[in-house]
């Protein structure tokens, strides 16, 4: 089976599990329509682009589930430093925009280390390039564990 | 059982209402724009996150826990794409913090260049 086939098959099976989630009817006339409404959206998708890497990104690895209860870990803790700093009796800031090299090959994985980097309360990106993003920090403190989550984010890139 | 699983959905409905409540206390408080995205990300992770773990425990193992744990990975995912956004094109606008302790965007820019 050729990665193409593999992907639109993934495609199809994820628009179908979505459709009966959302759905929640199992007749067998109503999952027959779900079959068909997948099907003619893999199709669409076809025809408009080829459905590559970008489309359905296989290449990523399982462990991505295990980086993402690593970064909930990361964001309830900048959370609690953020939520300590609004209540604070003088409110002290130290706001600075600094820049993080990224050590990912895939656009995939410069979206997944850009977009974790904001989620993380304290620190957002602002403008992305192709070696290094340029992030807006309240503080130091937050911006010392970056180059760890951009190793934790290439090892899940895979291949 | 039932007593167990509504103290702990209780627990995350007050956790998450507390945050939110501090992120818009940080969204009034904060001097600038660049400070108040991180307030407001306080609110769409966790604040949202723990008001969905919440619904999730009270409506047990059902279709719709399936359903709501489809919302939260999709904040998870929109939530940080919008707040880029917004932060991109302020930054593109020439909206400069003050006060800034270090600032390493023109190197940035020159890095862009070459």
């Amino acid at each position: 089976m050729t990665a193409g086939t593999a992907r639109t098959i993934a495609l199809g099976a994820a628009l179908f599990g979505f459709w009966l989630v959302l759905s929640g009817h199992f007749t067998p006339f109503l999952l027959l329509m779900g079959v068909v409404s997948s099907a003619l959206c893999v199709w669409i998708v076809a025809r408009m682009e080829p459905i590559d890497e970008t489309a359905v990104p296989l290449g990523l690895r399982p462990s991505l589930l295990l980086y993402w209860l690593w970064l909930g870990g990361e964001i309830v803790k900048s959370n609690i430093a953020v939520a300590r700093m609004i209540l604070a009796r003088r409110i002290s800031l130290l706001p600075r925009f600094i820049l993080v090299p990224t050590s990912q090959q895939s656009d995939m994985g410069r979206v997944i280390f850009a977009n974790s980097i904001t989620l993380t309360p304290g620190t957002v990106t602002v403008e992305t390039g192709g070696k290094a993003l340029l992030v807006h920090a309240l503080a130091e403190s937050f911006s010392t564990s970056l180059p760890d989550m951009d190793r934790r984010v290439t090892a899940i890139e895979g291949r | 059982m039932n007593l167990f699983i509504d103290i702990a959905s209780w627990f995350f409905f007050s956790l998450g209402g507390l945050v939110l409540i501090v992120g818009a206390l940080g969204m009034v408080r904060l001097p600038d724009f660049w400070s108040r995205i991180h307030a407001a990300g306080m609110i769409d992770t966790i604040g949202a996150e723990f008001m969905l773990v919440g619904m999730m425990l009270q409506s047990g193992l059902t279709l719709t826990t399936l359903k709501l744990l489809l919302i939260g990975l999709f904040i998870f995912i929109a939530g940080p794409t919008a707040t880029h956004a917004i932060a991109n094109a302020a930054w593109s606008a020439g909206e400069k913090p003050q006060g800034l302790a270090r600032d390493d965007s023109a190197r940035f820019a020159e890095g862009e260049k070459a």
